[in-house]
């Protein structure tokens, strides 16, 4: 046992000097691939108008602290602070969104793996074929149906369509045929739970991991979104952050000044959900994990 | 035991009848949504598409007839939609491997004990994926302009957005936004393998390549299938940096990819052939998902 301990210590001695070395030197020349261009984003929203045009793009100047708090100040005051409303808009949509869809998915994707009714497969068939429609496919004619019904530029004509996650409900499925025990639902079935109780008090923190990893993407995906609020809105106090700094962009040859606010606006924009990358890591990893098990 | 399986004699009935009910209010709220947000837009599209305007004389009052499948003999004629076909799929052909490709290395150096440092590569290679495409595209757009990009040597002497190039530039950023997510993807697959395996096969003096290419890589097959189809249906759906990268360069024009055109097609308004263009679209994208996952199927059975 212990001639094969060292023996195992001598070919890693033996692959490190290396494989070790050219391991480090790719993934350092791609952490510099993926990380400078937020470097980038970072040093150019403490710059001036003028600074951002003339100086090094990718060190701070003698003012940056200043000119990042001016910068800063300008962003959320411009149009009658419209920026703020934005960020307002995409926390709600996303935020309220995920929660409710979550919440939605997970009851369907429980009663998809632990009750036998007719029609089950043919229902959980379909939605598993709405994974593979993307949104962008939808965007259009959901904009002719809630044109039919005049909410086009509403808040509901964003809302709405993004609560539906048929990922959730083929997650939940899954994660709830192996992690909430038939026996357990039997027991609060004894002691007189009735069933959506059940659910809501026992099977739903056994699935609580699931249940914030389709949390996240969800919240992800619609913090993302672009083609439905486009599509969809006409008024600007209701468009979500990534819709308004692309109208801010589109601008940019006209009022030159504004450059610094999109610079500084999409900065500020990516911080929240960059914070709950960090933070929630590791259910990203268990959830994707499951996702990819089949 | 026998006694409770007495007790539990009357229940089935009225069990079932509570099951009913709690099936109903359980599945019944994303139902109605699947249906109304997912379902009809689908079913309206091809119903739209079916649909032509149809005028008596130039200034006659447009009417709205049914032309069967007119709109899909005008889709097949259009050159610039196969055109734009024909530009992702290209896209596709170049860049789903390189971003795969660099997705699975990274997985598999992240699993390999030749790395330090492995959670701060995790979050660093992920954090791009934070990063709205419309902001991703913005920032790339300026990073890539001749005068403010800090790359001044490389962007002053190429235009990285003309019209040879810019494909290829909407290329890099869909490579940097989503090669930490399929990354992870991936290695979460790899920390599914049991390490038992991994043992063995060192005391049969396999080095940490062998295992990789030999065990690890045919074990999460299924993985790296998976991130191809969702990488194929994205790059069908391209929409969001190209319309972005219009602010940047004019060497994008409004038929530059499918939903390009269809987006434009529908501002005409033309509803209808937009409707068509869509359908034709999702269907292609079905069929590609579904020809890939068969030829790696078979690929899989064979081996």
């Amino acid at each position: 046992m212990s001639a094969q301990r060292s023996a195992l210590a001598a070919s890693d001695s033996r692959e490190s000097v290396v494989s070790r070395g050219a391991a480090m030197l790719i993934m350092g020349v791609f952490t510099l691939y993926f990380l400078l261009p937020i470097f980038w984003l970072l040093v150019s929203s403490t710059k001036t108008l003028g600074n951002f045009n003339s100086t090094f793009s990718l060190w701070f100047t003698s003012t940056s602290l200043p000119d990042l708090v001016a910068n800063l100040g300008k962003l959320f005051i411009y149009d009658g602070g419209v920026f703020p409303r934005w960020l307002l808009n995409s926390v709600v949509y996303a935020g309220a969104g995920a929660l409710v869809g979550t919440l939605l998915a997970s009851m369907c994707g429980y009663a998809l793996a632990k009750y036998a009714f007719p029609g089950r497969e043919a229902l959980f068939n379909v939605v598993l074929g709405g994974v593979l429609v993307p949104a962008t496919a939808l965007a259009l004619p959901l904009f002719l149906i809630f044109s039919q019904v005049q909410l086009t530029d509403t808040f509901w004509s964003v809302f709405l369509p993004s609560i539906v996650s048929p990922f959730g409900v083929y997650l939940s499925r899954i994660y709830a045929a192996s992690s909430v025990p038939d026996e357990l639902i039997e027991a609060a079935r004894l002691d007189g739970s009735g069933e959506v109780r059940t659910f809501f008090t026992v099977s739903m923190r056994l699935m609580s991991p699931a249940l914030v990893t389709i949390f996240l993407f969800q919240f992800v995906s619609i913090w993302n979104n672009f083609f439905l609020p486009l599509v969809m809105l006409r008024d600007q106090t209701l468009y979500p952050v990534t819709l308004g700094l692309y109208t801010w962009n589109s601008q940019v040859s006209e009022i030159p000044d504004i450059r610094t606010l999109v610079i500084a606006g999409a900065f500020v924009s990516i911080i929240p959900l960059l914070v709950a990358f960090l933070s929630l890591q590791r259910f990203w990893r268990n959830g994707l994990g499951a996702g990819g098990l089949k | 035991m026998t006694a409770s399986v007495l007790q539990q004699r009357p229940r089935p009935r009225r069990s079932r009848q509570r099951n009913v009910r709690a099936i109903l209010i359980l599945v019944v709220p994303f139902g109605v949504l699947f249906l109304a947000f997912y379902l009809t837009p689908i079913f309206y599209a091809v119903w739209e598409s079916l649909q032509v305007i149809h005028r008596d004389g130039t200034y006659g009052p447009p009417t709205v007839v049914f032309g069967g499948l007119s709109q899909y003999v005008l889709v097949f004629q259009n050159s610039e939609f196969w055109a734009s076909i024909g530009r992702v799929l290209l896209f596709g052909v170049v860049q789903v491997p390189v971003m795969l490709v660099l997705a699975l290395v990274f997985a598999l150096l992240l699993d390999s004990p030749l790395l330090r440092g492995k959670r701060f590569f995790r979050l660093a290679f992920f954090a791009p994926y934070a990063v709205p495409g419309v902001i991703a595209a913005i920032m790339w757009g300026y990073l890539y302009s001749p005068s403010l990009s800090p790359f001044k040597l490389v962007t002053s002497n190429v235009d990285l957005l003309s019209a040879s190039t810019v494909l290829w530039a909407i290329a890099n950023v869909v490579t940097w936004v989503y090669v930490g997510y399929n990354m992870l993807i991936i290695y979460s697959a790899l920390l599914a393998i049991p390490t038992e395996i991994y043992e063995a096969a060192r005391l049969d003096g396999a080095g940490q390549f062998r295992i990789a290419w030999s065990i690890k890589i045919p074990l999460v097959a299924p993985a790296i299938i998976l991130t191809a189809v969702f990488s194929i249906i994205g790059t069908l759906q391209l929409l969001t940096e190209p319309e972005v990268f219009r602010q940047f360069t004019s060497s994008i024009s409004s038929t530059f990819t499918p939903n390009l055109l269809v987006y434009s097609t529908s501002s005409v308004p033309n509803f209808n052939l937009a409707a068509a263009f869509s359908v034709v679209l999702a269907l292609a994208t079905f069929v590609l998902s579904f020809v890939f996952l068969r030829l790696t199927n078979r690929r899989g059975l064979a081996s």
